[in-house]
């Protein structure tokens, strides 16, 4: 059962990320890469990171992709035709690079195996856990992100101001 | 329960579908959501080694990353306004006039 998930999930994203680079049309992008970033969403609830998740969808589908396709509304972009030309470098680029990719995660990861018990004891406490570290050895970080903010704030209203004259 | 290697797997897709969608697109628009694509394959990588290993220093990056890329999509989609009000176009083969 949770194989029939992971792979269900899985291909869910893998639908919707391609459809994110091969859709004619920004808005279709948009809505798809929406689709990706929820069905993540449910893998990371499968992998019991349920705050993550949560934040996935509130930050990643909700707020960023309302600012995507708030901008898309506003500048209107034109329908990029797509050849099949396009197509054939398409694969040609992505087969070797994913192959590249699984095989050097396969053969060079020393990774514990992991227990069930210890999986259980991980899930428990997650948000916890999380808040303890954010707000105590990552003290300093957490608060030099706001002045980041800040500065994106600031930063965004400067650029799209038009001049005066 | 699912091996890690399928979850490390199926991000790795993902970063790669996402870096060919950059490579090979050329609406600014649509690059920038491949590279929120990468981004989130990589935050997937993340919380799953967090999780093999059983520490919350992954997903305390993800936290960051995640901030990181909401200013980004910000200033990002500024500069992506006022490039298309300067060029009239979205195209990014057009903006090169730092172009020698």
């Amino acid at each position: 059962m949770p194989h029939l998930i992971f792979f269900g999930l899985a291909v869910i994203a893998l639908v919707g990320a391609f459809l994110v680079v091969l859709a004619p049309r920004a808005v279709y992008s948009a809505l798809a890469l929406i689709v990706c970033f929820i069905a993540t969403a449910g893998l990371l609830l499968q992998l019991g990171a349920q705050f993550m998740a949560f934040l996935q969808i509130i930050i990643y589908a909700g707020a960023i992709m309302v600012l995507f396709l708030f901008v898309i509304m506003l500048l209107d972009p034109k329908t990029e035709n797509f050849s099949s030309n396009r197509l054939i470098k398409f694969s040609v680029l992505i087969v070797p690079l994913g192959i590249l990719m699984t095989l050097l995660l396969m053969k060079n990861f020393p990774l514990p195996s992991i227990t069930a018990t210890n999986w259980n004891s991980i899930m428990a406490d997650d948000v916890r856990s999380i808040g303890n570290s954010l707000f105590r050895d990552y003290l300093l970080p957490f608060e030099v992100t706001s002045i980041l903010i800040l500065v994106a704030i600031i930063g965004a209203v400067v650029l799209t101001k038009r001049p005066k004259h | 329960m699912v091996p890690i290697e399928y979850y490390l797997v199926l991000s790795a897709l993902l970063f790669v579908i996402g870096s060919a969608g950059v490579i090979l697109r050329r609406n600014i628009i649509t690059m920038f959501m491949c590279i929120e694509l990468m981004l989130n394959a990589v935050n997937l990588t993340f919380i799953t080694l967090s999780k093999v290993w059983g520490q919350v220093d992954g997903q305390i990056i993800v936290f960051f990353v995640m901030t990181v890329t909401a200013a980004e999509a910000a200033v990002g989609l500024a500069l992506i306004v006022v490039l298309s009000r300067r060029n009239n176009t979205l195209d990014a083969d057009q903006a090169n006039s730092m172009k020698w």
